[in-house]
């Protein structure tokens, strides 16, 4: 048989795995020269030479951009202290965000994972993974017509004698956890999924009570996972404009990126640095618990 | 596990309330779909199927969703190609950087949406000299969804021993074959999982789709925020939303039965490390 | 093995390295600023061609609506691709993209627009209906520079002061209700105001009248110190705020949903909350008064952005726009005074541009249309603040 393949004439796929054979270098690279040079040179060049404008200023009239080098825009940044707590306000929204996400997902998932029939895993799967599926502007626009002073969550608290949140910190902190929800379950329940059975129950076998075999079992186990869904609440929350606009009059630091593109974009490019650098922090941590296993 | 009466009922009772919090603003926006009134009041004065009958007539609706989904299938399929090359790469072979690229390539998901939206705005009108356009688009979203296929693919290739190829070469299959024969087949449903979380991810994207559109085109997502500035159409929204719910749960199901076959084919629970769920592999 | 795999951490370090290196060379070797060909050297438009088939337009919400917007395909075969913005900066921000071919832009942006560049003069000969627009709106220092004429004239407003009939009482006749700590405490948390730097110069109006030792004449030339007697009257308004709004839905949705009480508005909204009952009231123009410091307001105008992909069409569009009865069309539906003279005889309501003051240019001197702030104080001072300072301060007053 195979003496009778080398006499035909090689196909040109044939040809080209020849070419390949052997090379892994080339093999490499002539895989990773799409993606990488579509990231590399399409995605964070685009990124730097937008991060760049940070050390330029404008023109107070045209608002053109004035291609000197100048540290003013990160003086402003440093020296008001609106700035430092507009920062501080996102990046405590965010991880409030995700403790919150975390604490509801986990049971979801766990129940999903553990607990639940092969049928109803499925159809907790799909029920998770549908609201994705309705667009993020209706869903918040629907929470803001739920928390008006008019809106449901009043209606139905009124008869106990409570109010809800109305608009403002608390309105985006619930919104942004309802948001982000799904993105938080779904990593921690494939986690959760890798778990052998047979630890479980040889932790029991142990004599270990349930509660001992979450807290040293189940949760370090699974807890690079719910890192992995943490990636996307975070930084989600982080860049997110539109939510805060809706539902608060409190200003993220997305907004004032927002409002400084048109007019300052070397300020805005400042601003964005802020986010950036705070999210590649993250993503090193992320990465050293493991969490990029799980994403 | 054994978990007594009162951790069943607990958990239970968690997954409850879990559940209703994701589900109760989505019947609001059901319920407002069917709101007679215009502005959304609360409770409803009255229904309507109106707003239903109105979004199946409104051009700009239609345009919209078409266009959102040539958008979809455009950045989704340059999403599993690049995805997909990554991944084998990553997986299959050691070489300098590689741990860096799942770094790579999660950052522009990572990243604020509008700072990735500005950044290729600007490299497009200002330094490309290009115009913005239905192309622009796909290629911002494409540039966010590479990561969840790569993650998807990453997985069920780690999961795949490399010896299936390495048995194919010795029997004579030069490397397209066995990437054809052997390697997708194993690939295939963890590739469809991404492609279709790629699709759902770039249909309801705002964000960086605002920066990067034309002035003559529209996603589905950038007509839903032109038509919150006219009150008078709001409802109509809600019943395209509600629409794109129903319409949607045809490829959610797809996902996770191809995610659940290879899963059940290749066993179960067990010593063998746990059922492969790439369907669920988040964004 | 582990030498094959390289250090991960050292590709990172040297591609960001590597990145840093590329930005910071950039950064320094730009140099001196963009070239700036200034408003001389380019062309108004000669000659009138045929249609190319679209135009892209960016205005304000109501101002291209499908009732003179269809009828203008019809007529000319030039389909109208419109994008709605909430603010004049992202007016600038859409024009920038040179994605459109025109824009209807409020004082606080024709400015900036013309300096940088980005819009081209109109050469009102193709323009047949221009002749007809109201004498007090042509060659205004909003649409006219370096006497070079730059926009069409599309109509012209006060911003409102609106109220709950129900909930506010007795009805405002003074900004006091939303301006006044005092005063407007008693609507605390239910004040409506507009989310954009401009408000500071309805700060200003109202000091103009309520603390005239400050000296404010212009409430968009403001030197530092009445600059900060406006912040701050804006900062002590902030924990009265209910809500800071840009988008006119959200404003409708707030009145509607019992969220905010009162607070400055445009006519749209307005009319919007009247046709669904919600008991508004409000003093606008048509009312014969407005509250008693006077009010900012806008006079928008078309402006053609430079190398239009559509020029035609968009030429097509500011003739269209102030034709009688579209200009008529067009201020009844959003509740403005018309730019056209003769869209007078032709408003379903004959009495509109009496109500509305359209004839009457003392009218307007107590209306401050919306300005681009510049350090130039207009009388031969320099130390006025420019909008740069202005966007700051918002932003800090918002906190």
């Amino acid at each position: 048989m195979a003496s009778e393949a080398t006499v035909e004439r090689r196909s040109a796929s044939h040809r080209l795995s020849d070419l390949f054979h052997g090379r892994e270098r080339l093999q490499v690279g002539a895989l990773l020269a799409g993606p990488v040079g579509w990231l590399v040179i399409g995605y964070l060049g685009s990124l730097a030479l937008l991060l760049v404008a940070a050390f330029w200023s404008v023109d107070p009239l045209s608002g053109l951009t004035i291609k000197e080098f100048t540290l003013e825009n990160f003086e402003a940044l440093v020296n008001e202290p609106v700035y430092r707590d507009i920062v501080w306000r996102t990046v405590r929204t965010a991880l409030l965000v995700t403790l919150t996400d975390a604490v509801i997902a986990f049971p979801i998932a766990f129940y999903m994972a553990k607990v639940a029939s092969r049928r109803g895993k499925a159809l907790l799967v799909i029920g998770i993974l549908l609201p994705l599926w309705s667009s993020y502007l209706v869903k918040v626009y629907a929470w803001r017509t739920l928390l008006s002073a008019n809106g449901a969550i009043n209606w139905a608290l009124d008869p106990i004698g409570l109010s809800g949140p109305g608009y403002g910190q608390a309105a985006v902190w619930l919104v942004m956890s309802y948001l982000w929800l799904p993105y938080m379950i779904l990593p921690i329940y494939a986690g959760l999924e890798r778990i052998p059975d047979s630890l479980i129950s040889a932790s029991e076998d142990l004599g270990a009570s349930p509660f001992t075999t979450f807290r040293r079992v189940i949760l370090p186990l699974s807890f690079p996972a719910v890192v992995a869904g943490s990636i996307f609440t975070f930084s989600l929350t982080l860049g997110d404009y539109i939510t805060p606009r809706l539902v608060s009059n409190d200003q993220f630091i997305g907004n004032v990126i927002f409002s400084n593109v048109a007019n300052n974009q070397p300020f805005a490019a400042a601003l964005a640095l802020v986010p950036i650098v705070v999210m590649i922090a993250y993503l090193l941590v992320a990465r050293r618990l493991g969490a990029f296993e799980h994403v | 596990m054994r978990l007594s009466r009162r951790s069943q009922w607990l958990l239970r009772a968690a997954v409850a309330v879990g559940l209703a919090f994701i589900y109760i603003p989505l019947v609001v926006i059901v319920i407002y779909a069917f709101n007679s009134s215009k502005i959304l009041e609360w409770p409803p004065p009255g229904f309507t199927t109106h707003w239903f009958s109105q979004a199946f007539k409104d051009e700009a609706a239609r345009e919209a969703f078409v266009t959102s989904i040539k958008a979809g299938i455009a950045a989704s399929a340059i999403a599993l190609v690049l995805g997909t090359l990554a991944s084998i790469a990553v997986a299959r072979h050691r070489f300098f950087g590689r741990e860096t690229i799942s770094f790579l390539v999660i950052l522009p998901i990572a990243l604020p949406g509008i700072v990735t939206g500005v950044a290729i705005s600007n490299t497009f009108t200002q330094v490309l000299d290009v115009p913005l356009s239905l192309f622009t688009v796909i290629v911002g979203h494409a540039t966010f969804c590479i990561v969840v296929v790569y993650n998807n693919a990453v997985a069920r290739l780690r999961r795949l021993s490399g010896s299936f190829e390495e048995a194919s070469a010795d029997l004579g299959a030069h490397s397209w074959q066995t990437f054809r024969f052997v390697t997708f087949p194993g690939m295939r449903s963890a590739l469809i999982a991404g492609g279709l979380l790629a699709f759902a991810l770039s249909f309801d994207e705002i964000i960086v789709t605002n920066f990067t559109i034309g002035a003559g085109e529209q996603t589905l997502p950038i007509w839903i925020y032109s038509n919150l500035f006219r009150p008078h159409e709001l409802p109509i929204v809600n019943a395209v939303a509600v629409l794109v719910i129903l319409i949607s749960i045809i490829p959610v199901y797809l996902a996770h039965r191809l995610g659940a076959e290879e899963g059940g084919a290749t066993g179960g629970r067990g010593a063998g490390g746990g059922v492969e769920t790439e369907a669920t592999a988040v964004p | 093995m582990r030498r094959r795999d390289g250090n991960p951490a050292r590709t990172a370090w040297l591609v960001v390295a590597g990145l840093v290196v590329f930005m910071l060379a950039v950064a320094g070797c730009g140099g001196g600023s963009d070239d700036t060909t200034g408003g001389s050297s380019d062309e108004a438009l000669q000659k009138l061609g045929k249609g190319e088939g679209e135009v892209s337009l960016i205005s304000w919400a109501g101002y291209v609506e499908p009732d003179w917007s269809k009828p203008f395909e019809q007529k000319t075969g030039c389909k109208v691709n419109n994008k709605e913005a909430g603010t004049s900066d992202e007016m600038v921000e859409l024009m920038k993209t040179g994605q459109y071919d025109g824009v209807s832009a409020s004082g606080n942006a024709s400015a900036r627009l013309v300096a940088a560049d980005l819009v081209a003069p109109v050469n009102t000969d193709l323009v047949p209906n221009y002749e007809t627009v109201f004498e007090d709106l042509k060659d205004q220092p909003y649409n006219t520079f370096d006497g070079v004429n730059y926009g069409i004239p599309h109509g012209r407003g006060a911003n409102l002061l609106m109220w709950n009939g129900d909930d506010v009482t007795p009805p405002p006749d003074s900004w006091n209700v939303t301006l006044d700590p005092k005063v407007a405490a008693k609507y605390k948390g239910k004040i409506s105001q507009y989310d954009d730097p401009m408000s500071i110069a309805e700060a200003a109006v109202y000091l103009k009248t309520h603390e005239p030792d400050l000296g404010i004449e212009n409430p968009y030339e403001l030197n530092q110190e009445q600059f900060d007697a406006a912040v701050q009257l804006l900062e002590e308004q902030k924990p009265l705020i209910g809500e800071y709004w840009s988008e006119a839905a959200k404003q409708i949705s707030a009145y509607a949903g019992g969220d905010v009480q009162v607070g400055t508005t445009w006519q749209y909204q307005y009319f919007a909350l009247k046709e669904e009952g919600v008991p508004v009231k409000a003093s606008p123009a048509s009312q014969g008064f407005l509250p008693k410091e006077g009010a900012t307001g806008w006079s928008d105008t078309w402006m053609i952005a430079k190398d239009a992909k559509h020029p035609n069409c968009m030429y097509e569009w500011m003739n269209w726009i102030i034709e009688p009865k579209v200009n008529a069309e067009v201020a009844e539906w959003f509740g403005e005074a018309p730019a056209q003279e003769l869209a007078c005889k032709e408003t379903a309501n004959k009495n509109f541009c009496a109500e509305y003051h359209a004839e009457e240019p003392q009218f307007w001197e107590r209306v401050y249309y919306w300005e681009t702030p510049l350090a130039d104080c207009g009388n031969g001072e320099e130390n006025c603040m420019d909008y740069n300072d202005w966007v700051k301060a918002w932003t800090t007053i918002k906190g």
